[in-house]
Parts: C-alpha cells; sequence; structure tokens
C-alpha cells in the first residue's frame, strides 16, 4: 500500500519487535535449518548429540505411557513391564550417548570461540538428567527404590537439600520425574541447541594452520567460499 | 596476523569456507529409529529389573527379634531415625564439614517423631487386644519422664550383651511398665500386614509421602540385611548398582568412587579417618560441588581447558579436514 510505514525498517521500541529483530538477525531460518554443514563436521562423534536427543524422546515417548497407568502398573502388566524395560534401557542409552558427547566436545575443546555457553548448559543438563533419573529411581515402588530412597537421603540431608527435596518421599518424587525435571531438562536442551545453531559447530583447532598451509580458506581471510563435496 | 589471532578470529565468526551437504532432520529422524530399534532389542531380550519391594509384615515374618527390639528403640529414643536430627527431629545435629553445618542450618522441615510416628499412633489407630489396649492407655497416662524411663530401661536390659542379647525372653525383670506388651502388639500388627500403609497417614484416606516407611524399615536390619545380599552397600558402590545383573545409575560413578576410599569408608572411633568416615556424605557432596564447578566452567580454567591441545585426540576427529593441508582449496 502507498505510503504505508516501513516499520521493519525503524528501530523497534516495544519489547516484541526487539525480540523479533534479534532474532532476524542472529537466527535465520537457514542457521536454523541449515542445508549445510562445515567440512570439518565429518565424523561418528558428531552423531552423538542426536542420538542423546533421540533417546530423550524415546524416555519422553515411554515415560508418557507409564504416566498415564501409574508407578505400580508395570509390577502386574506384562505391557507396563515392557514400557518399562523401554524407559530402563532408553535411559541407559540417554546416559551412554550423553557421556561419549561430552568426551567429544571435550577432546574439540569445543567451548572456543564464544561457544562457553554451549559447554556450560551441556553441563547443566547433564546434572539435571541425573537428579531426573534419581527420581524415576525412587519412584520404581520396589525394592531398588525402598533402598535408593533411604540411602540417597543421607547424601542430600547432609548439605541440606533434603529438607526440600525427600528422596524418600514417592509423591513428591513423582510429580518432579513426571513433570518438574522434565520441564528444566527441555529448556535446557533448547536453550543448548539453539546456542550451537547460533554459534555454529566449533571449528578445528589447527583451522588457522590449514588455511596458512594452503587448505581450507574462511571467508573472512579471503572472500571466496568454496563448496567442498 | 598471527596464526593463533587468526584461529581465534574463525573461531568467533560464522563459518564461510568450505561446507558440505548435512541433513540434520534426516540424520534425527535416523537417530531415532536406530534408539528405537535399540531400545526394543535390548527391552525383548534384557527386560528391566523390578525386585519386589520389602514390607513390614515380611519384616515381621523374617526377623521379628529385630522389629521388637527396633520399636523398643524407638520408644527409649535410640534408634537412627531417632537420634537422626535434621530434617526430621532434633534428635541429633546431623553431620558437619568442620564449622559447616546446613543439615542442622535447615531444621526440621520433616517432623518425625518415632516413637508415636512409628509406634503409639498406628497402636492407636486400630483395634488392640485388651493387654495392648491397657499398655497403650499406660503409656499415654505417664509422664514424658516416666515413658523415658521405663523404655530406656527396658532397651539397655534388652540389648545387655552380656544379658539378653537381643533375646526378650532372656530379659530381667524390671520396671519397664508397657513397653514389652507395645512393642509385641506392633509385632504382632506388623505379622497381619496392617501396619503396611498405615505409618504414612494412619486414619487419613490419602497416602503419598511414604518418609516414614523408609525411615522405619531403614532402622532395622532387614533393609539392611536384603541390600547386603544384592551387593547394593555403599562399600560396594551402594546405590549406583542395581539388583540382579542388571546396569544401574553408571552415571553415579564419580559420586560412589569416593565411598569405596579407606578415609570415608572407615572403622576407625577417633582421628581423621573417624571424622571422615561420620561425616563422609557432606565432605563427598562438597567434593562432587567442586568437581560440577570444575566442569562447568572448564573453559575459563587455564591448565584444564588447554588438555584438549597438548593431547591432541582432535586430530582424530579431524582427519579428513586435517588431511586436506597444502590441497587445493
Amino acid at each position: 500500500m502507498s505510503g504505508a510505514p516501513t516499520v521493519d525498517d525503524e528501530p523497534a521500541s516495544s519489547w516484541i519487535g526487539k525480540v523479533r529483530n534479534r532474532l532476524e538477525r542472529d537466527l535465520p531460518y537457514d542457521k536454523v535449518l541449515p542445508e549445510t554443514q562445515p567440512a570439518y563436521v565429518a565424523s561418528w562423534i558428531y552423531v552423538f548429540g542426536v542420538l542423546t536427543l533421540a533417546a530423550l524422546v524415546m524416555i519422553v515417548a515411554s515415560g508418557t505411557v507409564l504416566a498415564f497407568e501409574g508407578p505400580s502398573w508395570y509390577h502386574i502388566s506384562k505391557v507396563g513391564k515392557f514400557f518399562n524395560s523401554l524407559h530402563f534401557w532408553a535411559v541407559q542409552l540417554f546416559f551412554l550417548f550423553m557421556v561419549i558427547h561430552l568426551l567429544g566436545k571435550f577432546w574439540m575443546a569445543a567451548w572456543r570461540g564464544n561457544r562457553a555457553r554451549t559447554w556450560i548448559t551441556g553441563m547443566i543438563a547433564l546434572i539435571v538428567s541425573i537428579g531426573a533419573a534419581l527420581t524415576g529411581y525412587v519412584i520404581q515402588t520396589n525394592f531398588d527404590s525402598q533402598w535408593i530412597a533411604f540411602e540417597a537421603k543421607d547424601g542430600l540431608n547432609a548439605v541440606g537439600i533434603g529438607a526440600w527435596f525427600n528422596v524418600a518421599n514417592l509423591g513428591q518424587n513423582l510429580l518432579m520425574h513426571v513433570f518438574l525435571m522434565p520441564a528444566i531438562l527441555a529448556v535446557l536442551v533448547i536453550v543448548h541447541v539453539v546456542l550451537v545453531r547460533l554459534h555454529g559447530v566449533v571449528p578445528p583447532m589447527d583451522a588457522a594452520e590449514v588455511e596458512a598451509a594452503g587448505g581450507a580458506v574462511h571467508a573472512s581471510a579471503t572472500t571466496e567460499t568454496t563448496e567442498a563435496r | 596476523m598471527s596464526t593463533s589471532a587468526r584461529q581465534k578470529q574463525i573461531e568467533r565468526e560464522h563459518w564461510t569456507g568450505p561446507v558440505r551437504h548435512y541433513d540434520i532432520l534426516k540424520e534425527g529422524t535416523i537417530a531415532l529409529a536406530v534408539v528405537v530399534v535399540l531400545t526394543f532389542v535390548l527391552a525383548g531380550i534384557f527386560s528391566s529389573p523390578d525386585d519386589p519391594a520389602l514390607t513390614l509384615k515380611g519384616w515381621a515374618k523374617t526377623a521379628p527379634d529385630n522389629l521388637y527390639a527396633v520399636t523398643v528403640s524407638e520408644l527409649a529414643g535410640t534408634s537412627d531415625s531417632a537420634s537422626y536430627g535434621p530434617p526430621y527431629n532434633n534428635g541429633g545435629d546431623g553431620v558437619a564439614l568442620g564449622p559447616l553445618t546446613p543439615q542442622k542450618w535447615m531444621g526440621v522441615h520433616q517432623p518425625v517423631d518415632p516413637a508415636n510416628d512409628f509406634v503409639v499412633t498406628p497402636l492407636e489407630s486400630q483395634q488392640q487386644p485388651s493387654d495392648v489396649a491397657s499398655a497403650l492407655s499406660q503409656w499415654k497416662s505417664a509422664s514424658a519422664d516416666q515413658q523415658s524411663k521405663w523404655a530406656t530401661a527396658y532397651d539397655t536390659a534388652l540389648n545387655d550383651p552380656n544379658g539378653a542379647n537381643g533375646d526378650a525372653s532372656k530379659v530381667p525383670t524390671g520396671d519397664y511398665g508397657p513397653v514389652p506388651t507395645m512393642a509385641n502388639g506392633l509385632v504382632a500388627m506388623a505379622s497381619s500386614g496392617a501396619l503396611d500403609g498405615i505409618l504414612a497417614a494412619p486414619g487419613q484416606f490419602y497416602n503419598t509421602n511414604t518418609t516414614k516407611q523408609i525411615l522405619f524399615l531403614g532402622d532395622g536390619s532387614y533393609l539392611d540385611d536384603a541390600a547386603t545380599a544384592a551387593h547394593l552397600q555403599g562399600n560396594e558402590w551402594g546405590m549406583m548398582n542395581e539388583t540382579g545383573s542388571f546396569p544401574g545409575q553408571e552415571w553415579l560413578q564419580p559420586f560412589s568412587f569416593w565411598y569405596q576410599l579407606p578415609i570415608f569408608n572407615s572403622d576407625a572411633t577417633t582421628g581423621i579417618a573417624a571424622t571422615l568416615t561420620a561425616n563422609a556424605d557432606i565432605y563427598i557432596f562438597a567434593i562432587i560441588a567442586i568437581m560440577m564447578l570444575v566442569l562447568i566452567l572448564l573453559p575459563f580454567i587455564p591448565g584444564l581447558r588447554s588438555i584438549p591441545r597438548w593431547i591432541p585426540l582432535h586430530r582424530l576427529v579431524w582427519r579428513d579436514y586435517y588431511a586436506r593441508k597444502g590441497t587445493a582449496r
């Protein structure tokens, strides 16, 4: 329409406008959903981040079925036992993949280039996952959960946390496990993944040496970009 | 520009060098399919652990003398729960790390009064045989001082290693008031199965807080013996393990590790080892807290953040990329 105000060209004054402008600038669609990755992203180690996410999806899916039927269902139902087994093994895989992912990122020093926040959110997600798993183990309503609750309470009480986070309280842990912990973990995972997309995958530690020796060149040195494969 | 400065520049900037096609969505879908297949196969072949929960009825059947002695100790205030301290009661101060006593600072947040919660109230919640009802009435009408005298005298006599040594039939005659009858009443109640489910909220319809059952069960040898048989004790990597041959909470290894060290797992009664063992929970939590902080803040810690450069395993990850050094652009 002729004479219509060109809002996009003006600095945003509203909160929502500022957020939109920031997202459009820092996270355009081709950054969020890229069809390419830097040529150096070519190792099996990169698979373990997405495998961790896949295991988390499986945990949530199997856990949702268990939550619908209640914490004692799997004691008396073969179907329930199977879903409990799916949940159990998905958790084992989740931690296995996450630790491999963590080790991979450590040896790549993946915090380089303003990526410390990505590392930090990943580490906090690991710690929250351990807490989420603990609440899961104490709501098994079996001998193992009795023993874990009895043992874990001493450590938590020792530092004062047990006054509020009471692993011997089935009701409290049930709610924490099916809502609070997954919600916190989901936020951390989303922030972690957004940070990865925001900053991109960390370049190799010797990228400048490769460039100096006539290998792959990054655009700020020469404006040339190359399709590697 | 130096190589080092150029490297930092490359790391900070959005990569505009060589790229390769990489479909994240496709990768994620394949990863999910792999995980689904893996979990179905593992669940189908190995199932999952589920040893039935212990019951107070089982305790009464398996170790009635122990349940009897624990009941007496709850009345006398000598049980583990009675002397635990915060967050359950003021029976003790809890553990300490030097002058730091966070357990005590937090105070009583989940009140547990073992004598009343584990013995008196459950007995009151059901119709009892006349002798137990009379004993209960006698107990309730007595002063706290009198109750303590009866219970302490009987607790001492019952556990005298040179006397009864846990055998109620060998306790010498004494002024024990209603204590023996009340203990018998609670064991009988547990044997019938009536005590299971009552401890949490006697007389109430809903019951979701299992704290009191866990504490009472843990005061005796029944739970402890079962854990020993299942290799779940702290000096065998504790709750990190799982019943049977299943993997447990392996991710707790950095935590359970410290409990295996003799300094935190000692029989010493004096000295540093005794102090560290008695307060192991808070010392180990402090160590773990420091370890977590170090890991979280690793990118900012000189030396530690350089380990990947000193031990260049990154050359394996990026071997294809490095192999192209000197090749055509």
